[in-house]
């Protein structure tokens, strides 16, 4: 078998390794897929606390005069309304409404940073790159840029007494610069677990120190380290996009129910045409939540059936931890979008009867909103 | 990793264990450490009739599912009814409490056909390579 030899290694490979994870090419990178196991990762995060290496993701730095409308043009949020301090979940469209990458962006006092998904990292930097107008610099600092989230509902926990109080104080998508075990780091009230939690990135020079004090910390609370796997299920049972599987550039973020994430009322933006069309006639389909009986596992790519016929394709499965019953999203014709409509999920040779539940899933996470 | 010496093995990773004319089979550690954790096998009922190296049963993962293969042919005389409350067995004891079926092999000589533990070692490790 072929053996890629040029994986890419966060800073906290050697940790992963002596931690006895389980390890997965995933965008180019060596990441951990599970430590112990996915249900116990996944539970430590629901119940107490979590920490994921999360440096595979990138990071773009953009300033100048021109930085506000440039990427208020290249995304369907509004940038405009953020404050300093304040960070935004958005989509980023082609002209044709189908979805470049989902991203956040972070507005500094003089710049902003944007933190895209490693596994579109490079077509992000490049599509960014082609629009960027005279007097706006861009700039890739993913290589400069550890990151961890610490997750859960004793995440302030975990970080109390190591962080200033103003970082305890912060609300959901709101940062700040601060140090975290005498590192200098910007730190963020965000995540993608449902949870509490924080978002550390700094300098990989010292990846050793954070990442030692958060274990050290964090075994007062019953932290555990988390894989990819559980990872996923995580944002699974919330409801969060995983791009590539959930949304693409195939679909556009009004199909895929992120509606709250597109500001057609601001300035023109690419995409805009397209998504204001859709919104006038109204669409042809659209991201469903739904849940099944028994203990199959609905998984990326199965038909969707209703009444005989194939009606979408299954975008994300997975077996829920918390609810302990499997659950998925899919694209359907918007008819059949209506929450308790009976689908069957085709598993090779045998249908599953599910039927469309409400998203999120889980709904008693302690994140802050 | 190394595998139970009284054991054969099949290319998909199941195991297998004759005693007397009856295989009981079940999946490997390699092949539970890369499914991670089980949450559900289906297995056929008692008395229905496997092929050899055809598909009678699906382990699903929370991250995967995988089919299982009937390492010989024969009748099914018993399947590990602690499964359905206790998937995670298959995790905690792949080679003992996480079997999967018992086989009345058609021809207990097939047994014979099937990988030796050293050979299913090379295998695991080609595959890792």
């Amino acid at each position: 078998m072929h053996r890629v030899q040029t994986l890419k290694h966060t800073p906290f490979h050697d940790f992963h390794r002596a931690a006895g994870a389980k390890l997965v090419e995933f965008a180019g990178f060596e990441m951990p897929l599970r430590y112990t196991g996915d249900q116990r990762e996944h539970q430590a995060v629901r119940e107490r606390a979590g920490l994921f290496d999360i440096s595979h993701m990138g990071e773009f730095r953009v300033a100048g005069g021109g930085a506000t409308e440039f990427l208020n043009r290249m995304v369907t949020n509004d940038v405009a309304a953020l404050e300093v301090g304040q960070a935004l979940y958005s989509p980023m469209c082609r002209p044709d409404g189908g979805i470049v990458d989902d991203l956040l962006v972070y507005r500094l006092e003089q710049h902003y940073m944007v933190v895209v998904n490693a596994s579109t990292c490079a077509q992000d930097f490049a599509w960014l790159e082609q629009h960027v107008p005279a007097g706006v610099t861009l700039a890739d600092e993913s290589d400069r840029t550890a990151l961890l989230a610490v997750q859960g509902p004793r995440a302030a926990e975990v970080v109390r007494g190591h962080v200033p109080d103003e970082v305890l104080a912060l609300d959901y998508y709101r940062f700040t610069a601060a140090p975290v075990f005498g590192v200098r780091a910007l730190i963020s009230r965000t995540g993608y677990t449902g949870e509490d939690g924080f978002e550390l990135y700094f300098d990989p020079a010292s990846a050793a120190q954070v990442w030692q004090g958060l274990i050290e910390a964090g075994s007062r609370v019953g932290l555990e380290l988390v894989g990819l796997g559980a990872r996923d299920t995580l944002r699974l049972e919330v409801g969060y996009m995983l791009y590539g599987n959930d949304i693409d550039d195939t679909t556009s973020p009004l199909e895929a129910g992120l509606g709250w994430t597109v500001k057609l009322g601001k300035r023109d933006f690419i995409g805009r045409d397209v998504l204001v069309r859709q919104q006038e006639r109204g669409l042809t389909r659209k991201l469903v939540g739904f849940d099944l009986e028994g203990r199959r596992v609905p998984r990326h790519d199965m038909a969707i059936a209703a009444e005989g016929r194939v009606v979408g394709r299954v975008t994300s499965g997975t077996f829920s931890p918390t609810l302990q019953r499997p659950i998925g999203m899919g694209y359907v014709e918007s008819k059949l979008a209506a929450r308790g409509t009976a689908l069957q999920i085709r598993a090779g040779e045998t249908e599953l009867p599910a039927r469309v539940v409400a998203r999120p899933f889980y709904t008693h996470g302690s994140r802050k909103t | 990793m190394s595998f139970p010496a009284e054991l054969r093995y099949t290319d998909q990773h199941e195991w297998a264990r004759l005693e007397g004319g009856t295989v009981t089979v079940g999946i490997t550690s390699y092949a539970t450490d890369q499914l991670g954790d089980v949450v559900f096998v289906e297995l056929p009922a008692v008395g229905k009739k496997l092929e050899a190296h055809k598909p009678f049963g699906v382990v699903e993962a929370v991250k995967t599912v995988s089919d299982l293969y009937a390492p010989v042919g024969g009748e099914v005389v018993e399947v590990n009814g602690a499964l359905t409350g206790n998937p995670a067995l298959v995790n905690q004891e792949p080679f003992g409490s996480g079997w999967m079926v018992r086989i009345k092999a058609d021809r207990p000589d097939d047994f014979k056909g099937l990988l030796s533990s050293a050979d299913y070692e090379k295998l695991v490790e080609a595959q890792h390579a």
